[in-house]
């Protein structure tokens, strides 16, 4: 019996986790502070998490350069991890400071709401260090069920619940095909370990075109493919997205894409490198379908929430393209664009949180007239969001865009690369729609002048920090993402 | 003899039945349990797949499924609950409100 705990310690080491471990002890001990406190406080809630977020991002942060395996190799805590980790921090955290004030106005000021964040940053975290089926399936379990009660969160609004319960519905569905490509793919190489299925795939050449094996691969692609949003698995993305609360929304644009991103590309890189013709050809496919889904129904949109849920789906797009590409520049490329993304998107849904009023019937094109100058500051913010989702320089989204479609090129995907500057150019109509809207109408809403909360602020300003530094100077976090990959 | 083969195609149809279920019926608990049903027809796969290869990984595995759908049970439960107390029903065609 003894041996066989020193077997099993030796193989476990904690360093490997820690990271989430911390994330996840805040939120329960969050969990447990709650329950002393009246209803309806909830501002030691936001400084507790994000007190949170910054430890495990010290954590994060120290152990970069310094991989840690543990659980028999389940969980990998290396450069790839600790980079999307960070994109999940900065999600949750810009997410919590735009929520407190959202949350009173929209008559829920209920302090459970930052634990789930904090889960499903937790849950991200796992899905991005796991290198075994089990982890990376329980990471996306945690996260996901974080999410469902997130989505729903506002019970007494029936867009909300419908919201919830849509996305409930589809997600377990899209894990049942997630697990059964999961058993297929452990029937034909007898391990759940990433590692020794890409060893196993490459020493038996037989199997490659075996169809247990590509039915699994299949199978599993379309549990991911779900969660990122990619068409033809996009549908609940827009009704989710637009009855969500808008933080919410905004979170699950950015931190559970980047983490469905991270799960799926380090599966395919690991299990299936012996397949790469074959999957890269279904993801080229699938990169185009969902650009162009995503841009040409983006267009007819006139609720914003709905038309930035369209963007999203064709940002995933892009950042698909660099996963085609497969090669240094196009991965790197693919984790510069989710972290972008990330600053660029949240920073837009946050100024719809402020932009919106109880109920959010207002944020539609029409309500948007005259925004710019009856809110000049939120204006200028949207504004400089809204160029990077284009993909103008010097922002975020244009250097992100401009080194994903490089890889395309320096792999020989001409075409991929011109279908998805075309996209882009279509993206600038309705995009450009909004600042039309912002600039060159008479406001048809009475603006009474509003004090803006000072962490919404804060959030909006890191926001615009970051969209303009990686879009300034986006060498650094570049060398940084190429450090990254495998 | 009972073969893998047999629990495998079992399975699948199992699977199968659960996807046509989820893609047909209009009672939000309906499709639910068509989910389960998808839920358990891959655990069964992996414990047969477990005692054919004589690996233990599958039925640890099936633990976890297990954990994970009962979560999941919980919180789809208190949303189907959440949205009858407002909308009286939870057919998936009154889930109309966000549409295009």
């Amino acid at each position: 019996m003894e041996n066989l705990v020193q077997i099993a310690l030796q193989n476990v080491n904690m360093a490997a986790i820690l990271p989430s471990v911390i994330l996840t002890c805040f939120g329960m001990g969050l969990l447990l502070i709650s329950v002393f406190l009246p209803r309806g406080t909830t501002r030691h809630a936001v400084w507790i998490s994000m007190i949170g977020l910054l430890v495990t991002g010290l954590f994060v942060y120290t152990g970069w350069g310094n991989p840690q395996y543990g659980f028999n190799d389940a969980v990998a805590n290396d450069n790839y991890a600790a980079f999307f980790s960070m994109i999940f921090l900065f999600a949750a955290g810009l997410t919590i400071l735009m929520s407190d004030d959202y949350l009173h106005r929209e008559g829920y000021p209920v302090s459970e709401y930052y634990p789930l964040i904090l889960f499903a940053t937790a849950g991200a975290m796992w899905m991005a260090s796991g290198t075994d089926m089990m982890t990376i399936f329980l990471g996306l379990e945690v996260m996901s069920i974080s999410l469902y009660v997130l989505a729903g969160f506002f019970r007494g609004q029936v867009r909300s619940n419908e919201a919830g319960l849509k996305y409930f519905l589809l997600g377990a569905f899209s894990t049942g095909f997630l697990l059964y490509g999961m058993a297929l793919i452990y029937g034909v190489t007898g391990s759940t370990k990433l590692t020794e299925i890409g060893i196993y795939l490459n020493a038996h050449a037989s199997l490659l075109d075996n169809p247990m094996t590509l039915a699994g691969l299949v199978l599993l692609s379309i549990g991911f493919l779900f969660k990122i949003a990619v068409a033809p698995f996009h549908m609940w993305t827009p009704d989710v997205y637009e009855g969500a609360p808008t933080p919410i929304a905004a979170f699950m644009s950015a931190g559970p894409k980047a983490a469905a991103f991270a799960a799926f590309l380090r599966i395919m890189e690991y299990c299936f490198f012996s397949l790469k013709p074959e999957w890269t050809a279904m993801l080229w496919v699938l990169a185009v379908l969902t650009m162009v889904i995503g841009n040409v129904i983006a267009i007819s949109q006139t609720n914003i929430k709905r038309m930035l849920a369209y963007s999203s789906i064709a940002h995933a797009g892009y950042a698909l393209v660099g996963m085609v590409a497969a090669n240094e520049i196009g991965y790197s490329g693919l984790l510069f664009y989710m972290l972008a993304y990330t600053f660029m998107n949240i920073g837009a849904f946050a100024v719809l949180t402020l932009a919106g009023k109880k109920g959010e019937d207002n944020l539609t094109l029409e309500g948007f007239s005259g925004f710019g100058f009856k809110r000049p500051y939120l204006g200028v913010a949207m504004t400089i969001f809204l160029f990077s989702l284009m993909g103008l320089p010097p922002s975020a989204g244009f250097s992100g865009k401009f080194f994903i479609f490089a890889g395309a090129v320096d792999a020989g995907y001409i075409w991929l690369a011109i279908i998805g500057v075309l996209n882009s150019a279509v993206s600038l109509y309705y995009y450009l729609r909004v600042m039309v809207y912002m600039y060159f109408r008479d406001p048809v809403e009475d603006y009474a002048w509003v004090t803006l909360p000072a962490a919404a602020v804060i959030s909006i300003v890191i926001a615009i920090l970051g969209v303009l530094y990686l879009g300034v100077i986006p060498g650094d976090v570049m060398e940084l993402a190429k450090l990254a990959i495998f | 003899m009972i073969s893998v083969y047999h629990y495998m195609t079992v399975s699948a149809i199992l699977f199968a039945l659960g996807t046509y279920g989820v893609l047909t019926r209009r009672n939000a608990i309906v499709i639910f349990m068509c989910i389960e049903l998808m839920l358990n027809s891959v655990n069964l796969t992996f414990i047969a797949l477990s005692s054919h290869l004589q690996s233990m990984d599958g039925q640890i595995f099936v633990m976890f499924v297990m954990v994970v759908a009962a979560a999941e049970a919980a919180v789809g439960l208190a949303l189907m609950i959440t949205f009858y107390r407002n909308r009286d029903s939870i057919d998936v065609d009154d889930m109309n409100l966000l549409k295009l």
